[in-house]
């Protein structure tokens, strides 16, 4: 085991799968002779030249889109959005070309790819650099969606993610980057697309998150403890498709359920979490399901004292546990 | 055949390395696909088919471009009218009638798109979509992928000049121009998108105009003359296939049915527009240079199209009693099994 941030885990993940498989690849703006504006492909330029770590025109639709066209001849590529507030453009090359290839010509084509996009705020990053805008891709059927909130989990699923034989759009919270550190196998492992997984367990109540708040929530779980509460808290990992099972088995755990998310709570994944708990458990609960979420405004304001305002943290999500908790 | 030397008119095909069968073979596919069209339409009509779309007055572009790439290596991109791209590709009128009725066996799509959604990776031809133009960037990809490998392949993607405006045509053409990737872009110009005319879709004189924005060559050519689109698109995959990077050719064409069986293009396209514009029409033009330089003659004429109705008629009974999808395919191939 080793300890690396984030970042680092990323990082690596790409080099291992590019020196592994030479169908991989890696396309984006500022990718190649600078590493990334994050440093994500710091190393790669160098280590696997031009042709493999390509710096593209400023055009995101076409990001996608030729990501789109090499994933579908056989190979493997890694498209970097350089913020996920950029992907728009790419909407329709995701959501109407990748996701629907292999239904549209009944299992005839496929598209192996990995779009890498960084989200979330609390990086002084204003409107446009720190929205998280994971929820409008968890309704298309086709589309993989993974959000990992540690190094361990970021490099076994970006391994994962880039094997899948689907399109797989893989959102990295930018203040996680080197913000949290954690430890990584020395071995080759990947982490399955698709389950969620218990971060820590507990008796009293649940939160089900994932990303930047999962830590918010392991540090509020340390101080509840004190409370005399224990926390169980499950981190969904993969947002589309949820793993339905793993989030009924955490809300059965405890019967108190607060789901955390940074997004803003209507239309969020919450939503989809509690309908599903809703469904398949409502009876063994024990308390009225609870989301605590960023506020429904457009984005995260740039002034500090805003984005302090809209940004969740460990205080706010201790408040909303020691409520449920004592409910 | 062809006995060249009666002829009245320059043998042009020869010049352009084209056999006389090829030429035949050329007019036979253009035929089929305008005769598939038309049954298609009678057979909406008719109320059998909820939907065309149609190819007619664009087969000499379509099927002049196909003939010039190398249907055992190269990439299709085709877009929704492209019934003559995708004939010469290997598909047959079973293909395109399976696609029409929407049966369990359209190699397309196996009935989950409509008509004019082509795409079948036996064949290379890259499946397609209904929002336009997004075809593009995939045909860059295509070719980046056969770089990166190293291949020598080109990808051929086809457009109408109203999805030369999405923005997908400027963001896959700049691409190309910049990595001087092997894509031959085709705008098929029939001058309307729907009731749009090219007056108010674009401000340049020619779509070609456009390509020396990103850095390769642009050439607009008539695309009624069959020969003519062989020409210029063999030379522009020439070029692609030696690393000198994409070109951009506009096919002047026409097009003499309604956008789709849902259009009723009388609401708006001046009266005897579609008359005069048939005085050029393709296939007849074709067969006219076929029988001037003595390839073609009434008895091979007549042979060509008994076979081509043959085609079409056990194409469509085939197609009209094949079984649809079971209702639970719908849940199959969201993702890999």
């Amino acid at each position: 085991m080793t300890i690396i941030s984030y970042i680092e885990a990323i990082n690596q993940a790409m080099r291992e799968e590019m020196a592994r498989d030479h169908k991989v690849f890696v396309l984006g703006e500022d990718v190649g002779l600078k590493g990334g504006v994050f440093k994500a492909t710091q190393g790669l330029y160098e280590e696997f030249g031009e042709a493999r770590v390509m710096d593209t025109p400023l055009a995101e639709s076409a990001i996608a889109g030729v990501a789109i066209g090499a994933a579908a001849y056989g190979l493997r590529p890694i498209a970097e959005i350089q913020f996920a507030d950029f992907i728009m453009p790419a909407v329709n090359q995701i959501v109407s070309e990748a996701a629907k290839m292999r239904y549209r010509s009944n299992g005839d084509w496929n598209c192996p790819l990995v779009i890498r996009a960084p989200y979330g705020g609390g990086v002084h990053g204003g409107l446009y650099h720190s929205q998280c805008v994971e929820a409008m891709f968890c309704n298309i059927p086709g589309l993989k969606v993974v959000a990992p909130s540690t190094p361990y989990d970021a490099k076994g699923l970006l391994i994962s993610a880039i094997r899948d034989e689907d399109p797989v759009l893989f959102f990295e919270h930018k203040r996680c980057y080197r913000f949290i550190k954690g430890e990584v196998p020395d071995i080759e492992y990947i982490v399955p697309i698709g389950k969620a997984d218990v971060k820590r367990k507990g008796e009293d109540i649940t939160v089900i998150t994932y990303g930047l708040t999962l830590h918010f929530a392991l540090q509020a779980a340390e101080k509840l403890e004190k409370d005399g509460y224990s926390a169980h808290i499950l981190d969904l990992r993969t947002l589309y498709p949820l793993d339905k099972e793993s989030i009924v088995e955490a809300a059965r755990k405890t019967g108190k359920v607060l789901i955390v998310h940074e997004d803003n709570k209507e239309g969020g994944i919450g939503g989809e979490v509690a309908g599903i708990i809703a469904e398949e458990c409502l009876y063994e609960l024990d308390a009225p399901l609870k989301r605590l979420c960023g506020p429904d405004v457009p984005a995260t304001p740039y002034n500090g004292v805003m984005e302090r305002f809209f940004m969740l943290n460990p205080d706010k999500v201790y408040k909303a546990m020691a409520e449920l908790a004592a409910f | 055949m062809g006995d060249s030397g009666t002829s009245q008119i320059e043998n042009k095909h020869n010049k352009l390395g084209l056999s006389d069968e090829q030429v035949l073979n050329m007019y036979r596919d253009m035929l089929l696909v305008r005769k598939i069209d038309e049954r298609t339409w009678i057979l909406n009509r008719s109320g059998k088919l909820p939907f065309v779309l149609s190819c007619q007055g664009q087969e000499a572009a379509q099927i002049g471009a196909a003939y010039a790439l190398d249907k055992n290596k190269d990439y299709l991109c085709p877009y929704y009218r492209d019934a003559g791209v995708v004939i010469v590709f290997g598909m047959t009128a079973k293909d395109l009638m399976l696609n029409s009725f929407a049966r369990a066996e359209d190699p397309n799509s196996g009935g989950r798109q409509m008509p004019g959604h082509f795409g079948g990776k036996k064949y290379r031809i890259l499946s397609g979509s209904s929002p336009v133009t997004t075809q593009v960037p995939h045909a860059v990809g295509l070719a980046l992928a056969g770089r990166l490998e190293g291949k020598d392949h080109v990808t051929f993607v086809s457009f109408g000049e109203g999805s030369s405006n999405q923005g997908d045509f400027h963001e896959g053409a700049n691409f190309a121009g910049v990595h001087k990737l092997p894509v031959i872009f085709f705008c098929e110009n029939n001058k309307y998108a729907i009731s749009v005319p090219y007056s108010k879709q674009v401000a340049c004189n020619s779509i070609a105009d456009r390509a020396i924005g990103y850095g390769f060559p642009g050439i607009s050519i008539d695309g009624s003359d069959v020969l003519e689109v062989y020409k210029v698109t063999k030379e522009a995959a020439d070029r692609a296939r030696k690393g000198e990077g994409p070109t951009l050719i506009e096919a002047r064409c026409f097009r003499y049915m309604p956008h789709s069986s849902d259009d009723d293009d009388r609401t708006y396209r001046p009266e005897g527009e579609v008359a005069e514009e048939k005085k050029q029409d393709p296939i007849h033009q074709f067969t006219h240079y076929l029988k001037e330089v003595g390839v073609l003659n009434e008895e091979k004429e007549k042979e060509i199209l008994k076979w081509v109705t043959k085609e079409i008629d056990e194409a469509t009974e085939y197609a009209e009693n094949a079984p649809s999808p079971a209702p639970e395919d719908t849940l199959k191939h969201i993702y890999a099994e």
